[in-house]
């Protein structure tokens, strides 16, 4: 899973050579052998490390306060996010939501890692959404219909379908 | 900036100690462990860091590294991967192993928990022999890694024998005079103490929390009610169905009852070349229905009509393409309509067609009545005919040069590129879509019904049936718009011939306008199916006539035909109530029959999934005061979570328990007031039920039905019968009296149910054995819940009524109907390559970049050659075969480049 997103992003950030990645433990924890130093280990590390290779750094913020946002939200994407129990699912989202009220993405006006990972990591999440509860999760369902549609993104993942018309006007959260 | 922390927090600590480190100015907030710092998180998190750009930082890492950062410091990917290794590993590690040490006393336990990690953190420190983490001098990563594991690797709390290396890197940083300081501020040496306070306010790590309610579940109602008003309703239970008599058996013809609330009811007719797709169906047919067999339980004496609307230009053009007769036509698609109707269980009194001798009769008889009264007006039209098919064009018929933007593929009534609306006889170079010849213009004298004239009349009924009716909101709106831009004389003539023919001698060549031939099909339906028909249309005192439509059919119902009917002055019914629902979308997009896209009335059945499932969802959904969506992820929701886990498995279980704790006979019921709170509460569901449905509300009644079986469902978890009848003889008699009311619920459920679901309402009615009178009785006025299953009653074999739909079924058939990728579909026409000028068919789907541009030159060349022609003034045949040419071409590369190649169809 972190591998198949690892090469999407090598090809969203239009790296040239993709790189080969293993795992190490029970947990999966994506590894990049490095010819230039020691192995790089964790979602994250590698990811900020791809970014850097592509000359985006950008991606990872631009000034000290959206990096450190940027990093805070990578890590809740793989703290929280990844193996989320099925009872937090819930709690997720509507953090997630709460916080995307009054933004277009999760570093406030600039789109970042912490998007495309995030997206990444929510895929499976909302893909099992009922209609209903995107319309609850309507910060997270407005994002992550951006971000699915942002070029480059995409790749490894089908698009999740989100509807244009309200079902249930009635829901309020 | 502001930092807020708490004491005996051990994140805590980690900023302090990087903040003492960095040097950092930053104000310091000490708050509660349960403040609620973080506006959008929904546990208390601290610390926080309030940025100066008002953005909140919660990690507790992101923090440190932003303080490293802003001091110059800076972090690198070293430090970034051990960061990433301490939220992921380390830090789960530690909280269970300070919850299993302070909080249960498990010293083992902790120490296995934090096993690995420390391994790998020992591994690491040997192996690059540096007196700190990523370097010989300290770093933030040293001081986070430290604080992390300070709680757990000072004083007595953990053996932790063999990490040597660990142990003096440790020790190393512990020495620090930041992490001293910072050490002050959160333990102020009586560490194990606020260390419990602040583990006691953590969510446990070891046990995970159970909350199973969904939050796709709407919250339950729960409606109060006085003991006195549970004790009257305990009593009306339990008095029991004696006083009911059986329904009579429906027979035909049904008319008008003197006493009885006599209803007739329409749906719109369905035209009869296309194959109606969910949408159609839930919008008049499907609703009708549930109406319908609604009213019949509540013993109303209703008749429920509809047909297939047959004539018109439509018709005449799908014969054209299938080289059949209209009539021909109209009969093949008539039983594929009736067919799918009879799939989906739509129970009408009867179902005819518009093509009948009756149709005929009375709209002329309507017609000469508008005539004698002089609501008739007669018109020029200016027209385009086409002298070599001997016909007069209809705007779909005819297309050339747009007058606005000479776009030289403009439609008879639009401009597919400018989008303006064009009158047939502007349109430059007009040419006959048959066969390509130029049309002359002709007038052509037609008739008019004088709308302005009946407008007073009109408005006079309007608010009498608005007011006493129930007419949809989308119903009134769109009348009331229609009236406000006021009234204007519209045509009711047509130079066709497939329609019902003028009865006037000077417009014997013509036949009615759909618009104004259609509705009255309602009346010539009626008509054949009893001669009597008079009893139901002309008889407003004694008939309510409800009309069931889909938004866009409005102002025909509600204006124009109540126009022709008022005029006729013949003492016509008029609708009571005007019910309209908005539309119905498929997945995100439209249903398209062109595209392939959406499920249409003929597949249904082909999914194998029963039609009460569709009838259930698509009313589940029904758009009822908004637009709303079929989902095949939300239909598989729907039916494994409503019908599936809730309703089925209570009435199952209410049966199963009757078979197997009591031979299958309904035991003795002693109601207790636990008993008696559930009947109240179903009760009170039943009432609304009855009082939503009285007012068409088709949807919200149904969750009526599964909060029934939702109380149920805890009624019976609840009291565990299950268990009780292994018990005492009080136990013995509560299992089963609990048992005899959930199998009572499950018969009201059946009752209620046979609207929506016919069959498993049927099933459930055999499987207990239910009479069949029980569901008129308990609908009769406000609705009540009575005991229909009596102590003593046998019921039958009891087997599951729903089946899982599962997710790679579901994922199937979603690719078999489109949605996902609408576009790729329906386009395995023929595809042309162009070897030179000649053109070979071949199949193919999808886009081809490479073969667009070959036919993107063709396209241009093939322009050229017709506008030299023109220029030259060529013969006009010659001409039209090199358009054609030029027009497959055209669509070939649309094909190519993978856009939908047929023209946009209207109505």
């Amino acid at each position: 899973m972190a591998l198949r997103e690892l090469s999407s992003l090598e090809k969203s950030l239009g790296l040239k050579k993709s790189n080969k990645y293993s795992t190490q433990g029970d947990g999966k924890v994506p590894v990049l052998q490095n010819s230039k130093g020691p192995a790089l280990v964790g979602l994250v590390t590698i990811a900020g490390h791809l970014v850097r290779e592509a000359k985006s750094p950008e991606l990872l913020g631009r000034t000290a306060e959206q990096r450190a946002v940027v990093q805070q939200w990578l890590e809740y994407r793989v703290t929280r996010v990844d193996k989320c129990p099925k009872e937090e699912v819930k709690v997720v989202l509507k953090e997630l939501n709460e916080y995307l009220q009054d933004k277009v993405y999760l570093a406030g006006n600039n789109f970042t890692l912490a998007d495309t990972l995030m997206y990444y990591g929510l895929h499976g999440i909302v893909m099992e959404l009922a209609i209903q509860e995107k319309e609850q999760y309507l910060n997270v369902t407005r994002w992550f219909d951006h971000i699915q549609h942002y070029p480059g993104v995409r790749h490894h993942l089908p698009p999740v379908v989100v509807l244009r018309n309200r079902v249930y006007p009635g829901i309020h959260h | 900036m502001k930092l807020f922390v708490s004491e005996g927090n051990p994140h805590c600590l980690k900023v302090l100690a990087v903040l003492e480190l960095t040097g950092v100015k930053c104000d310091v907030q000490h708050v509660n462990h349960e403040e609620k710092v973080v506006p959008f998180l929904s546990r208390t998190v601290l610390p926080a860091l309030l940025l100066p750009t008002e953005d909140y930082l919660f990690s507790t890492n992101a923090i440190c590294q932003y303080l490293s950062e802003t001091s110059g410091l800076g972090t690198g990917e070293d430090s970034s991967q051990w960061l990433e290794w301490e939220a992921t590993e380390l830090q789960p590690a530690v909280m269970q192993a300070l919850h299993m040490m302070v909080l249960h006393g498990k010293a083992a336990h902790a120490s296995q928990a934090l096993e690995g990690p420390l391994g790998y953190l020992e591994q690491s420190l040997s192996k690059r022999n540096m007196l700190f983490l990523t370097a010989e001098t300290v770093a933030v990563t040293d001081v986070i890694l430290w604080a992390a594991l300070y709680p757990v690797l000072t004083g007595s709390l953990l053996q932790a024998g063999e990490l040597k290396a660990v142990r003096a890197w440790f020790e190393r940083v512990n020495l620090l005079p930041a992490c001293e300081t910072a050490l002050q501020k959160v333990f102020k040496s009586k560490e194990l103490d606020v260390l419990k306070g602040f583990l006691h306010k953590q969510p446990n790590p070891l046990i995970q929390q159970k909350d199973n309610q969904s939050c796709n579940q709407p919250e339950q109602m729960e409606h109060m009610m006085t003991p006195e008003e549970i004790e009257i309703v305990a009593e009306t239970w339990s008095r029991g169905l004696h006083s009911c008599q059986e329904v009579p058996e429906r027979q035909h013809p049904i008319l008008p009852q003197e006493g009885k609330r006599n209803i007739l009811l329409t749906s719109a007719l369905p035209y009869v070349n296309n194959v109606p797709h969910l949408g159609n169906i839930i919008g008049c047919v499907l609703s009708a229905d549930v109406f319908a067999r609604y009213g019949r339980l509540r013993g109303w004496n209703l008749l429920y009509i509809c047909g297939t609307d047959e004539y018109g230009t439509a018709t005449e053009n799908k014969a054209r393409e299938e080289g059949l007769t209209p009539q021909q036509i109209c009969d093949k698609y008539h039983a594929v309509h009736s067919s799918i109707y009879r799939w989906f269980q739509i129970d009408f009194d009867f179902f005819g067609r518009t093509t009948t001798q009756r149709q005929t009769e009375i709209s002329q008889n309507i017609f000469w009545r508008l005539h004698e009264r002089g609501f008739l007006l007669e018109d020029t039209v200016e027209q385009l005919r086409c002298e070599n098919c001997e016909r007069f064009l209809a705007d779909r018929f005819v297309e050339g040069v747009c007058p606005h933007c000479h776009y030289p593929e403009a439609r008879g009534d639009q401009c597919d590129k400018c989008g303006r609306l064009i009158n047939a006889v502007e349109l430059k170079e007009p040419q006959c879509k048959v066969c390509r010849q130029t049309p002359v213009i002709r007038s052509s004298k037609h008739l008019f019904l004088d709308l302005p004239k009946l407008e007073s009349d009109l408005e006079q009924w309007l608010d009498h049936s608005m007011s006493s009716g129930d007419w949809t909101g989308n119903a009134r709106h769109i009348t009331r718009s229609w009236l406000r831009d006021g009234l204007k004389p519209r045509c009711i003539t047509r130079d066709l011939q497939w329609g019902t023919s003028v009865p006037h001698p000077d417009f014997s060549e013509k036949v009615f306008y759909v618009w104004f031939d259609a509705p009255i099909g309602y009346l010539s339906i009626t008509a054949n199916y009893t001669d009597q028909w008079e009893r139901w249309w002309k008889n407003p005192q004694q008939v309510e006539l409800y009309n069931f439509m889909a938004k866009d059919n409005v102002p025909f119902h509600s204006v124009v035909f109540p126009c022709s009917l008022l005029g006729a002055q013949d003492n016509y019914t008029l609708v009571s109530h005007l019910v309209a629902t908005e539309y119905l979308n498929y997945e995100d997009t439209k249903f398209s029959k062109s595209r392939g896209v959406g499920v249409f009335g003929d597949m249904a059945k082909d999914t194998g999934i029963p039609s009460d499932i569709w009838r259930f969802y698509l009313l589940y959904v029904r758009p009822e005061g908004q637009d709303s969506a079929f989902s095949w992820a939300d239909m598989a929701l729907k039916n494994n979570s409503e019908l599936l886990n809730n309703l089925g498995n209570f009435i199952n279980r209410a049966g199963m328990f009757v078979n197997k704790f009591f031979e299958g006979h309904v035991p003795q019921i002693v109601l207790q007031e636990e008993d008696k709170n559930l009947i109240a509460q179903v009760d009170w569901e039943l009432k609304q039920y009855v009082q939503l449905l009285d007012k068409v509300k088709i949807r919200d009644a149904l969750k009526c039905i599964l909060n029934i079986s939702r109380h149920g469902n805890q009624y019976i978890q609840v009291n565990e019968p299950w268990k009780k009848i292994r018990g005492g003889d009080n136990d013995r008699e509560r299992a089963g009296t609990v048992t005899g009311v959930a199998v009572n619920v499950a018969s009201l459920l059946s009752a209620m149910l046979q609207p929506y679901m016919p069959s498993v309402s049927k099933t459930i009615r055999h499987q207990l054995q239910a009479p069949l009178s029980c569901a008129s009785a308990m609908m009769q006025g406000a609705g009540s819940f009575i005991c229909s299953l009596p102590p003593g009653h046998s019921i039958g074999t009891v087997s599951p009524l729903f089946q899982k739909l599962e997710a790679d079924q579901i994922e199937a058939l979603k690719k078999r109907f489109g949605g996902q990728e609408p576009e790729r579909r329906s386009q395995s026409e023929a595809v042309v390559k162009p070897t030179g000028s000649t053109l070979t068919d071949k199949a193919s789907t999808g886009t081809d970049p490479e073969r667009a541009k070959q036919l993107t030159v063709a396209v241009a060349e093939q322009g050229d050659k017709v506008r030299t022609l023109k220029a030259q003034k060529a013969d006009k045949a010659v001409i039209g075969e090199e358009v054609t040419k030029l027009l497959e071409l055209k669509k070939q590369l649309a094909v190519a480049e993978g856009k939908d190649p047929s023209p946009k169809k209207s109505k």
